[in-house]
């Protein structure tokens, strides 16, 4: 006997999150599966809209083969297509964006939706809904970039602030020196004064020791030589701090009790603190991950981690319509149905996209991913280039359902949201938790709105 | 006064001829346009051929190879590695050549042993269950960077003057004799000397071109005319090791067929394809889809196995007798001292080209014997039996590791990378950290390289095979680069992130399917997501008007009651 539900959402990021809320706020019965829970452990926490919109080539930048012929980085940068943007605010954009882009197929106001839900899940942990306008934040790679909406730990960092700003680095923590993100944020013309140190505060934990340890640490408030750990991190930063109104360090200020040991740095310090999110694993992604299911908790949303999606059935007759998809259960394919399903897998990061050296492919239903035959063409000689494969994904239309190669839907009741919906590059339009979250949203209606239209279907049938 | 010779060519033969010249007490100084290395040399399969591999069709090749292979492994035992090597022969692939290649291989006085698939598969066990019996043979895996390294260290030691970045736009000639070379800077040279868009000259008694495919540009420079008929070959790289052995297979006319164990991964190449300009040919996607598909009919789990990267090289081939030959893979390995004087009444000037890798120190022995034929010097060669820096003895260090702090995996790379240079390098104050994950690379090693090659983080990773796993440096770029910043003028570690990012992705992109895909779409959204590198503001021209962003206020103020 299969698990049933109204809606069964495929996939646990943004997407599928954002996905299953919408359709439950909507009436209908939800359930969402993964794999993993998401890929937020990578990403950065900072939820951006549209930062950009970079120029598109026609084709790779190359006739035939890639070549031999050395091209210096200079080079690159001198040629790469123009870049509108910093946008103020993201809607300013959209507009500009080619037709196939999930927010020119969507509107503004589906990333307008997909925003104020993301808004109404998290609360008041993260800033920046009380405007449409853009922030800028400082990234450890010592750019500033556009995003729409930031942790409360982030927010003493924005750029537009006139603050004066300190960014403290440890020595043991290898992503960055906070010096030279310093050096580069006053390249990027940023309107306050801004210095770098590098302390010693984290060679006391042992090499190698991940940002987890750290915000272990300050989360508990650990002794660390006989010091409570908040106390000795803010004295071996104290001595920089200087005229900074605030400080920056890089994003392990604790884990569960962030806000606690934010705080009590900033009493110590006297300044402002904050946090600059980091690479992997980025506890800001981790925080928010724990929010979203929070939330789907709170909106009675059912969930199962853990178990991959392996195939799926068509009921019987009816090829076009999705009845069940097999979960793998601790090597048992176990039939879960539902009226509609939506496929929030991920892109090729989080293996909702696969390909071998002949084809990209959808893996769990074979939508249609359109591609260019040749896998030379996938990309551009340019690392930071117009890469067709950063695009790829099933094409959705207007109510988020993947379609065939001929434009038909591919089912009549399955929706697409979040990284597995191809059209945006969505890296260099910082664009991505945009797209995932005003895809999720259309894609969880459009499936609870099926729910009515097959009710009304079926109740029709057996009259 | 010694004699001044110029070396043209950091490669192996470069590298060599200049210690060789050096130990001689030669005035030396050794010009290369790039980094060491950024020739064929840091571009070749790594293979230390025990000449098996020419044993039918070139034995004067088989015979040199065998001979070297047994030299460098005193000379430079922390840059072999001594796996072995198998010829492996097939169900169906002709006894005929595998008995002429064992009757052969002991012509050439190559040491064989025949095994049967069973014990092929037993000491290999990825080995296709086709394969019908094998000849070992003393083949091994040698890293050309090292090795390179090793040699313009002791030719440095020897007095001689190394200058990387520089060069050669002319070959001065004064009345029908080499009287120097003008050479224009790229940048400085890895002692920092010079600038970017210096012309210097550097006169010399003596010229010689040791630029394997580039031989023909050198030549002309001095109006020579040099054909050489150089052939591209590809390697792909997998992202782990499957085999400790190197993999032959067994056929006449082999083409893209070895499989050759490095560090911690497997390259398989190469194909023989004659190219016109060594700057410049195309890198197709046919070639890799070949050594891969030519590999697994050998080693079945390569078809499945994750690529993380591909290159190409070129052969420095020269064939005395261009008309005999059409196809690239008959053109001899063998080496030829070209000496312009005799040639093309050009005195001083003399190009070594053709050879092997393996092959590298009897050119620069040979090259080296010419110049003191050419002045009457009476000095011999001690390179066969002189031990290059950094191999003595590496097992002694053993103990030392963990001074250092370093987690034994990243130990042992680390030692074997270093040698005998390791207490030196890994002795730093302060924190250790691991900066490449993929490759286990400590702080220590990467501040030790930064030292030796300056701002130039593709000669850091030459050094220490950070970048080079299987993130392909998406990971590490910008960890490289912090750990460059401090001691260099502002903008150049940026410029080296990018520089280091461009360089990783150029191999990369030829095996961009299944997780290396991923992985570089992980990449994309580190560096474009998270670090906003491809529009960084700091590097486009454009002024940001931070003014008319959300300036945080009206957020602070809303939540504030």
């Amino acid at each position: 006997m299969a698990i049933e539900s109204d809606v069964l959402v495929v996939g646990g990021g943004i997407s599928g999150v954002t996905s299953a809320v919408a359709a439950a706020r909507n009436g209908a019965d939800v359930r969402l599966i993964s794999h993993k829970k998401t890929t937020l452990r990578q990403a950065s926490g900072l939820v951006d809209g549209l930062g950009y919109v970079p120029g598109r080539s026609q084709s790779t930048d190359r006739e035939g083969s890639p070549s031999q012929k050395r091209r210096d980085f200079r080079e690159f940068r001198d040629n790469r297509s123009e870049y509108w943007g910093p946008l103020i605010t993201p809607f300013d954009g959209i507009d500009s964006l080619p037709d196939g882009h999930p927010y020119s197929v969507l509107g503004a106001d589906a990333l307008r939706s997909g925003l104020s839900l993301f808004d109404d899940l998290v609360g008041d942990s993260y800033l920046g809904g009380h405007t449409e306008k853009n922030a800028l934040v400082p990234t450890f790679g010592g750019t500033v970039k556009p995003t729409a909406r930031y942790p409360r730990a982030a927010a003493a960092g924005i750029a537009s602030d006139n603050r004066s700003m300190l960014v403290a680095g440890f020595r043991s923590f290898t992503d960055f020196d906070a010096r030279m993100v310093a050096d580069n944020l006053e390249a990027a013309g940023v309107p306050f004064e801004v210095t770098g140190a590098e302390i010693a505060f984290a060679d006391l934990f042992p090499a190698d020791a991940e940002v987890t340890r750290f915000a272990k640490a300050l989360d508990h408030d650990e002794r660390i030589d006989g010091t409570p750990a908040r106390q000795a991190l803010a004295d071996a930063v104290s001595p920089h701090v200087g005229d900074a109104e605030r400080v920056g360090f890089p994003a392990l200020l604790g884990d569960d009790n962030a806000d606690e040991v934010r705080a009590e740095l900033e009493e110590r310090l006297g300044a402002a603190v904050f946090e600059i999110p980091t690479g992997p694993p980025s506890l800001p992604g981790l925080r928010l991950e724990d929010r979203l299911y929070a939330a789907l908790d709170a909106e009675g949303v059912k969930y199962e981690t853990g178990c991959p999606v392996v195939g799926y059935e068509t009921a019987a007759g009816t090829p076009s319509r999705v009845e069940t998809v097999l979960v793998d259960r601790s090597g048992q394919e176990i039939p879960y149905s539902a009226s509609a399903f939506v496929l929030a897998t991920g892109g090729f990061v989080g293996k909702g996209l696969d390909s071998d050296r002949d084809r990209v492919f959808e893996p769990v239903f074979d939508c249609h991913v359109p591609q260019p035959p040749d896998r030379y063409d996938w990309f551009v000689d340019d690392a930071f280039g117009d890469h067709p494969y950063a695009r790829f994904g099933v094409n959705p239309d207007a109510t988020m359902r993947p379609l065939d190669a001929d434009g038909d839907p591919e089912f009549t009741n399955l929706y697409a949201a979040g990284s597995a919906v191809g059209g945006a590059d969505v890296a260099r339009e910082k664009s991505a938790s945009g797209v995932s979250l005003a895809t999720g949203a259309v894609a969880g209606r459009a499936a609870a709105a099926a729910i009515d239209d097959l009710n009304l279907e079926l109740g029709t049938t057996e009259i | 006064m010694p004699h001044s010779i110029v070396v043209i060519g950091g490669g192996a033969t470069g590298t060599g001829t200049a210690r060789d010249l050096a130990m001689r007490g030669f005035n030396v100084t050794l010009v290369e346009r790039g980094n060491l290395t950024e020739g064929t040399t840091g571009r070749t399969h790594g293979h230390l051929h025990s000449g098996a591999r020419y044993a039918v069709s070139d034995q004067e090749s088989a015979v040199d190879c065998m001979q070297e292979n047994r030299i460098l492994r005193d000379i430079a035992g922390h840059c072999i590695e001594d796996t072995g090597g198998l010829f492996v022969q097939l169900e169906g692939d002709p006894d005929e050549y595998f008995e002429k290649k064992l009757e052969d291989c002991e012509e050439c006085g190559i040491p064989t042993e025949v095994i049967s698939g069973e014990e092929a598969r037993r000491r290999e066990p990825y080995l296709s269950a086709n394969v019908e019996r094998a000849i070992w043979v003393p083949d091994g895996a040698i890293d050309p960077f090292r090795l390179c390294v090793a040699n313009a260290a002791d030719a440095v030691d020897h007095g001689a003057t190394v200058e990387t970045h520089a060069e050669v736009v002319d070959v001065l000639v004064d009345d029908g004799s080499v009287t120097g070379v003008e050479i224009e800077r790229h940048g400085p040279t890895y002692l920092g000397k010079g600038s970017e868009g210096d012309i210097e000259t550097l006169q010399a008694d003596y010229v010689v071109s040791a630029t394997g495919a580039w031989a023909g540009q050198l030549a002309e420079m001095a109006g020579i005319e040099l054909k050489m008929s150089i052939s591209k070959g590809a390697m792909v790289v997998t992202n782990v090791r499957q085999l400790d052995t190197v993999i032959n297979r067994c056929l006449p006319k082999g083409e893209g067929d070895t499989i050759i164990p490095h560090e911690t991964t497997v390259l398989l190449g190469a194909n023989d394809d004659p190219v016109d300009d060594p700057d410049n040919y195309p890198e197709e996607q046919r070639e890799v889809d070949m050594m891969i598909d030519i590999a697994a009919e050998m080693v079945p789990v390569v078809a499945d196995a994750r690529m993380i990267r591909a290159y190409w090289g070129v052969r420095p081939l020269y064939d005395p007798d261009p008309r005999s030959t059409t196809d690239p893979g008959d053109v001899t390995r063998n080496y030829f001292i070209l000496d312009h004087a005799e040639r093309d009444s050009v005195e001083g000037f003399a190009s070594v080209v053709g050879g092997k890798l393996t092959t590298y120190r009897e050119m620069s022995e040979s090259v080296a014997d010419h110049v003191c034929e050419a002045f009457g010097v009476d000095a011999t060669c001690r390179t066969h039996e002189k031990p290059l820096p950094g191999s003595t003895d590496p097992s002694a260090l053993d103990d030392r590791m963990d001074e250092f702090d370093l987690r034994s995996p990243i130990a042992r790379r680390s030692r074997q990378r270093l040698g005998d240079r390791a207490p030196e390098v890994l002795d730093i104050d302060g924190a250790n950290p691991t900066i490449c994950a993929c490759e286990g690379v400590s702080r220590a090693e990467i501040q030790d390289a930064i030292g030796r090659v300056g701002a130039n983080l593709n000669g850091v990773r030459l050094q220490t095979r950070a970048s080079m796993g299987n993130c392909q440096g998406g990971f590490c770029t910008h960890r490289l680069g912090a750990e460059l910043y401090l001691d260099h003028e502002r903008g150049a570690a940026r410029d080296e992130i990018d520089r280091l990012y461009q360089e990783r992705w150029k191999g990369q992109r030829h095996t961009l399917w299944g997780e290396q895909l991923s992985q570089a779409m992980l990449n994309h959204m580190l560096h474009a997501t998270t670090m906003n590198h491809d529009a960084d503001p700091a590097v486009f021209d454009d002024e940001i008007d931070y003014g008319a962003y959300d300036s945080g206020v009206a957020a602070e103020g809303s939540h504030g009651d």
